[in-house]
């Protein structure tokens, strides 16, 4: 190409028509008509990521690498796809907190630390200036190749003074960009649409440059793509270009490119700028997080066919990296080469622009500020407003970042071909990747860890990528790569303990990564958060929910004269009078406090007054906006006496406490239950005594009662044995009392076995249908005659036919044997009378036994049941009777005992005819029909 | 702004697009095709597979 002077027309022409594009753009804003707000305009900015490398690279990896180059973008597809979920959180996360950069938002995450965001920034600067002076170098080669076309352009870089370096020229344009459009405003946590509106016009600059060259490369230069691929095809060296055999490392490398790529789009610190701080509208991710993968397929479709051409026309000798100038240039195309090289310059100058202020932004707030706030000496000299300082620091670093990329470029960037620097870049910034992802999903990632992760993983990555990429240049001796550290050879940078089956970028990703995830796990598992920590984790992995109150709230005492004299020491005196207005807004506060806010005035009573937590939170988000999370916190911390107490630490603090509550409730409740427990135990013991005694006084009665019959017995056979000479009617009447006293022996002991049975559920019945009126009158017939040989008159009302009942009869028969001798025995002494009844109640068939004797008190009517109570009785009056044979007291216990066996009932009453007590025994009415059934 | 059911199957969609994408199945696609790889092809035919299924997915139902 011969003139040059077009091509530096063309060059800053270009530059001139961004500052008009990002004025215009600016200006719009501040109408409130933004141009940048559209999901069209988020995706062209979010396209940043496609820079030179990609521009002049792809075809240069195409070439070498086969479709390797494709994985650097199938990364990013990937991680936009799931852009709804991650990046969405993020956004939500920056805004409520006024984030301003990755390593802000990562600081933030651990507890505002100003220690971790100096060393994310640290480390991105390090691994971002090479990528900047890459741009750089990529802009002076560009040309270098355009005015020096077919020469090859090797050593023009490094000899040319770099005032006729025209990357000098534009890195210093872009200087003067960056200050006017990306400081605009003093809290970086604001949006540049001036400069966004640029970057999306450069990315579809270099969109249509690209496709462009493509499209000319097939159509032109070959007769549409079957004769491009049918003709590569022909070639026997391009056999293997396409396949995964041109690959690095294979199919392992495969996997680890794609990852380093996924993970890098995440964490450089331009994309995090344009995807998270940039952000209008939290819905524009959706169309994006698919029209931008979009945006890198289209890129990529014409990158084989032009490495193809390229090493179909140009054969081995040229550079791979300058095809898509070569190819058009060697078809005398001069004005398509410029045009692909305004292509280029927009790739490359769209990303020194966005990285800059990234990096300048983590630059003043992550370094610079934190040093002034500490230097206390320092910051008392400074005096006054200290807002202007703040520009002019973040500014300063801007030329400082432009200048150190290309004094790189200059001094030592010939070291690397494009693709390296750009991989090796991709590497160290992955580093973030396992603090910022697991920070937002795990609760528990600790700031120490995070800190010492980055740490251990940053060098790993110097050992395996950047001195070996030292040592190639030059300034290390080769045989470190070699043969490893000391000769020792498991200590190979690029073979680290023998693994060498790994391109080296996935080797160097692998075992610094492991390193990074293994330190931040393994520490955070055992080290104990901060309460701020906690707070800030908790807030952070809980961005999504809804209902979370993001704003932290302060708990501290200070003036509202204090909060504004420190933002308006920081913030200006505008910013400051909005963020009072604002916050009057909300607060509601009287109109006098808001005027006082506006109009600047010293009303002192106003100013003295105690600032709502409220207002301390919107004073440290707009200090955060402007200085980073942890310098906001420590100029709050300056100001504000008390405990800074967050809601979310007071919830978890009161999560902790209803815990504890929740605790303290089971164990009353537990203890209660014990209680309850111990009480019926003891309830049941009582009764085991009870019973006990009961038992014990029983087995008294019965050896009393057996004893008793026993006794006369042994007497009268002594009596009988002893007198031999006594006369017979006296020894009948001894034997007399002999055989009767055995009976009633015997009858007691058949009793008690009965009893015995009864009360363990032994005594077996055999129930069966019978008509009780029939048993009744066998019953009496069997009593008649000893009763009334006693002088007891006995009288029976039957009234019915018959009387079907379900009953034992043997049984039935001895209760009402026992009903009627017993009534015999209470009747009165003078004229016994003995009345027995049966008749029909209330479906039952109730037998009463009635006497005229003396009846039984109420409170008696039930102990008559116990066992031996006539003992108790009848004792004192044993002597006089008319010989009424004693009973053992056990008759009507197992009377009731049989009767309830048999479902029916027995009770005394009052006896209703004659004036004694009546025993009365009910029995369930079973009439025949119902039997059958 | 995301419905559960949305969110599912986005993130199969990712798996999907992670699976297409790497090996083993990329290894059943490089094949030689008259001389060159079918790799390259098959890559930017699941690309845009999977672009198409995401447009599909994220661009349905009611605009919140």
């Amino acid at each position: 190409m011969d003139s040059e002077l077009s091509v530096i027309v063309a060059a800053f022409g270009y530059l001139a028509l961004l500052f008009v594009i990002a004025a215009w753009a600016d200006r719009r804003a501040r109408q409130g008509r933004s141009v940048i707000a559209s999901p069209f305009v988020y995706t062209l900015s979010i396209a940043v990521y496609c820079t030179a490398w990609t521009f002049y690279g792809s075809v240069g990896r195409a070439a070498d690498a086969g479709p390797s180059f494709l994985l650097i973008y199938l990364g990013p597809t990937l991680a936009m796809l799931s852009g709804p979920l991650i990046i969405r959180k993020m956004v939500r996360i920056a805004r409520a907190q006024r984030i301003t950069s990755i390593a802000d938002f990562i600081s933030a995450r651990y507890g505002k630390s100003s220690r971790l965001g100096a060393l994310v920034a640290l480390v991105a600067l390090i691994g971002i200036t090479p990528y900047i002076a890459l741009q750089l170098k990529a802009i002076t080669l560009s040309h270098a190749v355009l005015m020096h076309h077919p020469v090859a352009p090797s050593g023009v870089t490094s000899a040319a003074s770099f005032l006729s370096d025209k990357s000098f020229w534009v890195a210093l344009v872009l200087a003067v960009f960056i200050m006017l459009f990306g400081t605009r405003h003093l809290d970086a946590s604001e949006r540049h649409e001036g400069m966004v509106a640029a970057i999306a016009v450069e990315s579809l600059v270099k969109l249509v440059a690209f496709l462009v060259v493509g499209l000319f490369t097939v159509f032109m230069l070959f007769d549409g793509p079957a004769d491009l691929f049918a003709r590569a095809a022909a070639q026997p060296q391009l056999q293997h270009a396409l396949g995964l055999s041109a690959v690095p490392g294979g199919a392992l490398g495969w996997i680890g490119t794609l990852l380093l790529a996924f993970l890098a789009f995440l964490t450089l610190p331009r994309q995090f700028q344009v995807l998270v701080v940039e952000n209008v509208d939290e819905r524009h991710l959706l169309r994006a997080s698919w029209l931008f993968p979009l945006y890198l397929l289209i890129i990529n479709l014409m990158v084989i066919p032009i490495a193809l051409a390229g090493l179909l026309l140009s054969g081995t000798g040229s550079d791979p990296d300058s095809f898509v100038l070569t190819l058009p240039l060697s078809a005398g195309q001069e004005g398509l080469s410029l045009f692909v090289f305004i292509g280029g310059l927009s790739a490359a100058t769209g990303m020194v622009i966005v990285e800059t202020i990234a990096l300048s932004t983590m630059v003043s707030n992550q370094l610079v500020m934190p040093v002034l706030l500490r230097a206390t000496s320092l910051s008392r000299r400074l005096r006054g407003d200290l807002s202007g300082w703040l520009l002019g620091i973040r500014r300063i670093a801007i030329a400082l970042i432009l200048l150190l990329g290309y004094l790189y470029h200059a001094l030592i960037g010939d070291a690397y071909s494009l693709v390296t620097i750009g991989l090796v870049s991709f590497a160290a910034v992955s580093q973030f990747a396992p603090a910022l992802l697991l920070g937002l999903y795990w609760r528990g990632a600790c700031g120490l860890g995070a800190g010492l992760g980055i740490l251990v993983g940053i060098a790993v990555w110097s050992y395996t990528l950047l001195l070996p990429g030292f040592a190639q240049s030059g300034w290390l001796p080769m045989s470190f790569v070699e043969q490893g550290l000391y000769h020792l050879s498991w200590l190979r940078p690029y073979a680290l303990f023998g693994l060498d089956d790994l391109d080296i970028y996935s080797h160097s990703l692998l075992w610094s990564l492991m390193a990074n995830i293994g330190v931040l796990v393994g520490v955070s598992l055992f080290t104990h958060q901060n309460r701020l920590e906690q707070t800030q984790a908790a807030l952070f992995t809980g961005a999504l929910t809804e209902g979370i109150d993001t704003a932290p709230l302060w708990q501290g005492q200070t003036t509202r004269g204090a909060l504004r004299d420190l933002l308006k020491r920081y913030l200006g005196s505008t910013a400051t009078s909005r963020v009072l207005a604002e916050a009057n807004a909300t607060d509601n506060i009287t109109s006098i406090e808001a005027s006082v806010a506006t109009t600047d005035g010293e009303n002192a009573a106003a100013m003295d007054a105690s600032a709502s937590p409220q207002l301390i939170a919107r004073a440290e988000q707009a200090l955060a906006g402007a200085l980073g999370s942890a310098s906001a916190r420590v100029l709050i911390n300056s100001v504000v006496r008390g405990e800074a107490l967050d809601m979310q630490a007071v919830l978890r603090i009161l999560d902790s406490t209803s815990q504890t509550l929740e605790y303290n409730r089971r164990l009353e409740q537990k203890s209660r239950e014990l209680a309850r427990i111990g009480e019926e135990l003891r309830g049941a013991n009582e009764r085991l005594r009870e019973l006990d005694r009961l038992k014990d006084e029983f087995v008294a009665m019965v050896s009393h009662e057996l004893r008793t019959p026993l006794t006369s017995i042994r007497a009268f056979a002594e009596i009988l044995r002893d007198s031999q000479d006594m006369p017979e009617d006296k020894r009948a009447q001894f034997l007399e009392v002999v055989v009767l006293e055995s009976q009633r022996l015997s009858r007691l002991i058949e009793e008690i076995l009965d009893l015995a049975r009864l009360e363990s559920g032994r005594l077996t019945l055999h129930p069966k249908p019978l008509d009780l009126v029939a048993l009744t009158r066998q019953s009496l017939a069997a009593v008649q005659h000893p009763i009334e040989e006693r002088g007891v008159h006995l009288e029976a009302i039957i009234d019915l036919d018959e009387a079907q009942v379900v009953g034992d009869p043997d049984r039935l028969e001895q209760v009402i044997i026992n009903l009627i001798d017993n009534a015999a025995k209470f009747a009165a002494d003078q004229a016994p009378r003995v009345l027995l009844r049966l008749e029909r109640h209330r479906g039952h068939i109730r037998l009463s036994v009635e006497d005229n004797g003396p009846g039984i008190a109420a409170d008696e009517r039930e102990r008559v049941f116990e066992k031996f109570h006539q003992l108790a009785q009848q004792s004192p009056a044993s002597g006089h009777t008319r010989g009424r044979p004693r009973g053992s007291g056990l008759g009507l216990p197992i009377s009731r005992g049989i009767v309830s066996q048999l479902g029916g009932r027995l009770w005394v009453e009052d006896a209703d005819t004659l004036d004694g007590a009546s025993l009365i025994m009910e029995l369930p009415d079973a009439p025949r029909e119902m039997q059958a059934s | 702004m995301m419905a559960p059911r949305r969110t599912e199957r986005l993130v199969v969609l990712v798996i999907l697009a992670a699976l297409l994408f790497t090996p083993p199945l990329i290894l059943l696609a490089d094949r030689p095709a008259g001389g060159l790889s079918w790799l390259a092809a098959y890559l930017f035919v699941a690309w845009a597979l999977v672009i198409g299924l995401a447009a599909w997915l994220l661009e349905r139902g009611p605009r919140e």
